[in-house]
């Protein structure tokens, strides 16, 4: 039985303490990998705030239904999605993923498909707002064909 | 059937409205974007390019010829972009 944990939330996180707690004390566990996804500014300097609006419900969901997926197909002990929502600022933390195992190539792929996954089947878009306006951004067919991979 | 229907991102925008209830027959979803399309011109401009527009049912993502059938909450809204 893998532990799942999922955490939709507007209010930072504390990367190094989720870290800390993560699969803490197992004996079971060999290997964690983690992941943090962080509001990356352009280079000119121009992003001044990101929105993530997301569908409250369905987010939970999509997400559980991903780590399930992912605790199919990988021999996982635990794993952790945290994403949050509402306006954020260059430099801060959105998200992050966590993945144990008794060994390493479990976790690392785990992690890696939790993101693939998370890109284009969990519903939250970004809004990005900069010096000349604001738009959504796009979704790229590069994070749609990331999906063959698996 | 009364349906709920929800809207993100910039359908919400361009709809200027995030959630409504409807009456309506429609058998499928596809059937319910051409009454939605018929009713206003900012329907019609929201839902001009379904190729841009994905779409869930009870929280569900489905395809546009799904069923309505035992529906509650229908969902609109673009290519998501967590992570």
């Amino acid at each position: 039985m893998t532990a799942i944990t999922i955490r939709v939330q507007q209010e930072p996180f504390d990367f190094g303490a989720e870290c800390a707690q993560f699969a803490k004390g197992r004996q079971d566990t060999g290997a964690v990998v983690t992941f943090c996804g962080i509001v990356r500014d352009h280079e000119d300097a121009a992003l001044e705030m990101m929105e993530i609006e997301h569908y409250p419900g369905m987010t939970e969901r999509a997400l559980d239904k991903i780590a399930r997926d992912a605790a199919t197909r990988w021999s996982l002990t635990e794993v952790l999605i945290l994403h949050r929502y509402g306006p954020l600022t260059p430099g801060e933390r959105i998200m992050m993923v966590a993945t144990a195992s008794a060994h390493r190539a479990e976790a690392f792929a785990a992690a890696d498909f939790l993101m693939d996954y998370l890109k284009s089947r969990a519903p939250f878009w970004k809004k990005e707002t900069t010096r000349t306006g604001s738009d959504w951004v796009a979704a790229k067919d590069s994070d749609e064909a990331a999906l063959s991979r698996w | 059937m009364k349906l709920d229907i929800l809207y993100f991102a910039w359908l919400r925008e361009r709809i200027g409205l995030p959630r409504e209830t409807v009456e309506t027959d429609a058998p499928t979803v596809a059937a319910l974007v051409e009454e939605l399309r018929a009713r206003e011109e900012r329907y019609a401009l929201a839902f001009s390019d379904l190729a841009a527009v994905r779409v869930a049912i009870d929280q569900e993502l489905r395809d546009f010829d799904a069923s309505l059938e035992g529906a509650r909450e229908i969902a609109f809204f673009p290519p998501m972009t967590g992570g």
